[in-house]
């Protein structure tokens, strides 16, 4: 349905090397505004590596990087911030000392003259948070530390909606939580994309991907596997592409070891 | 009538309820000020009862604010560092030799006191900034970086003070700040000015909060808070306002003590700029999590920077404080214990170790509690060996204290 329409973020043919590591080959994806495009692969496939160049954390070697139909640099985290790409990275990075609305704003505050601004921060929280019908926590002035791994995660989530953003990147978000959390998380970044904004999602849990995601996409050593609809593939499909890079017609070519 | 007692009724619960909800925090290790408050309270109990005559007198009362006074400004500055995390054991040594250098400026150059106090202050805000700068830029352990400091300050201060050993200081103006006192009614002044100026910012947050539709504390419990503030303040300015002389007729001692005011008012500067201000976040927010900070885009080298530069200017306040109250300065001004006794007082306050945790309303109550160790236990015994160990053992219980009330916070999830 939104093939119609041009992807928010199109990379094509990107490179990435560490020293004598060739990281990422050529890789290519498409992220619809909407949609929860869901990044999966084995560890080492390249998944945070490719995380980091479209956060602008590193620097891909060569390819092009579009946004909104622009080609764009994108050197410094804050290069992808301006662009409105935020990341939650799997730690989090919250400072459990300081309360719901602190964190939020952390290094973004607000202010009038000198003062912080706490009134208005404290509001435009609890409207970002109740646009995003969370509803599980009972006071955005408690701290951090007293709330639960699912309660974290919405914060994070949250605080990477606030600043109008059209890309979020969630990494691993559920990989430390329970049933009944996951389960809060998972409707929360179905949430996200019915507000329109593009979600990727990195997960190595099968079931995760398919209750979110729209799309996915499938890194294999480097290589882009295939991007296929979530709705198109079943499970098996999707793990032979993680594990062998392809999986009847989908998938790379099979190589000339592959072949003997 | 009925509408009246039933007003009165939802107000007796809204108190109690907030009462409650601060019982419940405490007993999730939330604890705050409080083991300092019950602190202060018991020993001056305990001192009283056991020396009524000489402890719980107008005359001691100035005096016990006057002891504490270097050491709170100290420990003040000293909260700063303590909130990243790191330690400043350099701070009594700087304000020993920011106080040398002021003496020098002073007696034996003949320089007004303006210029000596500015270079006093410079003098430690230079030290901060070379602290600052070896710990954030190099990232050298301030542990490390302190203890060269306090070893080399000491060689500084000697070679500032030169052959002489002690340098008297006689600037009158130096030697006002500890040793004269305000006139009773522009203390009943300054006092209602403080009073009122905590009942306006309180109140109009108050309706700021309620006109952007949030949350709001019941109004009683805001003027219980003004209330408790104001019948503080008033019974010390009373006291203080007795005649404290032996021979009134020949020297008149009444009012507060100038200090008192001064430290009042660094209390309120340094605690706006901790509780309201992006930078004072920022310092919370390093000391909570470094790399959260950093990930925020929060420039972690300078806040880093500006706290040793605030906590050495503050040993240099401080050590303005020592040369007026001993009217010299020797090679021992700001030695001996006077730095632990300030890490002590911060702690013992419930400023953390660790990072993160901490006010400056702490430096203050721990202060407190250590000056009236040092002040009533030499009425009941001269042994200085006595002190001493009081002052570990109640260190060490401020220091379970805050270690208890973590675990209960952990637990709790309250940390």
């Amino acid at each position: 349905m939104t093939d119609s329409s041009p992807p928010l973020l199109q990379l094509r043919g990107v490179n990435k090397s560490f020293g004598a590591v060739h990281v990422l080959k050529d890789v290519d994806l498409d992220v619809y505004a909407g949609e929860v495009t869901a990044l999966v692969g084995d560890n080492g496939a390249g998944k945070s590596t490719l995380i980091k160049g479209i956060a602008g954390s590193h620097t891909f070697d060569s390819g092009s990087y579009v946004f909104e139909g622009d080609e764009v640099h994108v050197h410094h985290p804050k290069d992808a911030n301006a662009l409105g790409i935020e990341v939650v990275y799997q730690d989090l990075a919250l400072c459990d000392n300081l309360d719901v609305v602190h964190n939020m704003f952390l290094g973004r505050e607000l202010v009038e003259g000198v003062v912080l601004d706490e009134t208005t921060m404290e509001r435009k929280a609890t409207e970002t948070l109740r646009g995003l019908s969370v509803r599980t926590l009972a006071s955005v002035r408690m701290q951090v530390a007293s709330l639960s791994g699912g309660q974290r995660q919405t914060v994070a989530i949250a605080r990477a909606v606030l600043w109008n953003s059209k890309l979020v990147i969630l990494d691993e978000p559920t990989a430390a939580l329970g049933v009944a959390q996951t389960e809060q998380v998972l409707t929360l970044v179905r949430r996200l994309a019915e507000s329109g904004l593009a979600v990727i999602f990195i997960s190595h849990n099968m079931t995760d991907v398919f209750e979110v995601a729209d799309c996915i996409a499938t890194l294999y050593l480097g290589r882009m596997a295939a991007q296929v609809r979530a709705n198109e593939v079943s499970h098996t499909q999707v793990v032979e592409l993680i594990t062998a890079g392809r999986s009847g017609e989908l998938g790379l070519a099979p190589t000339k070891e592959a072949v003997a | 009538m009925t509408v009246r007692t039933e007003e009165i009724a939802a107000e007796q619960t809204s108190l109690r309820s907030a009462f409650t909800g601060y019982l419940s925090r405490v007993r999730g290790g939330d604890i705050g000020g409080l083991p300092a408050v019950l602190g202060l309270l018991a020993l001056v109990a305990f001192f009283t009862a056991m020396r009524p005559n000489t402890f719980s007198t107008a005359f001691n009362f100035a005096n016990l604010l006057n002891q504490s006074a270097a050491i709170i400004f100290i420990a003040m500055g000293l909260v700063f560092v303590l909130l990243l995390g790191q330690i400043d054991l350099s701070a009594g040594f700087a304000a020993g030799t920011s106080a040398a250098v002021m003496a020098v400026l002073l007696t034996q150059q003949g320089r007004p006191w303006p210029v000596a106090v500015i270079a006093c202050l410079l003098t430690g805000a230079a030290i901060g900034l070379t602290i600052g700068v070896l710990v954030a830029r190099l990232g050298v352990p301030s542990f490390v970086v302190t203890l060269a400091y306090f070893l080399g300050l000491q060689g500084v201060m000697l070679y500032v003070i030169g052959e002489g050993g002690t340098i008297p200081v006689r600037d009158s103006t130096i030697l006002r700040i500890m040793n004269s006192n305000i006139s009773p009614a522009l203390g009943w002044v300054l006092i209602a000015i403080v009073v009122a100026g905590y009942a306006l910012v309180t109140l109009s947050s108050a309706r700021k909060r309620a006109r952007a539709g949030l949350p709001v504390q019941p109004p009683s419990v805001l003027w219980f808070k003004i209330g408790a503030l104001a019948v503080l303040a008033s019974v010390a300015t009373f006291l203080l306002n007795q005649e404290r002389s032996r021979n009134p007729e020949i020297t008149s001692l009444k009012g507060l003590p100038i200090i008192v005011p001064i430290a009042v008012l660094f209390l309120v500067v340094l605690t706006f700029v901790l509780s309201r201000t992006a930078f004072g976040r920022h310092i919370y927010a390093i000391g909570g999590n470094e790399e959260a900070a950093r990930r925020a885009g929060i420039s972690i080298d300078r806040v880093k920077i500006s706290c040793f530069v605030i906590c050495s200017t503050m040993a240099a306040i401080a050590g303005i404080l020592f040369a007026s109250r001993d009217q010299s300065v020797s090679p021992t001004t700001g030695g001996s214990t006077t730095l632990l006794l300030a890490v002590g007082a911060a702690v013992i306050g419930g400023t953390s170790l660790f990072g993160g945790k901490g006010k400056i309303r702490d430096a203050v109550l721990g202060g407190l509690v250590v000056a009236v160790i040092a002040n009533g236990l030499p009425l009941i015994t001269s042994r200085s060996a006595v002190q001493f160990i009081v002052t570990a053992l109640v260190l060490l219980l401020a220091a379970a204290v805050d270690a208890l009330s973590r675990r209960r916070a952990a637990a709790t999830g309250r940390a």
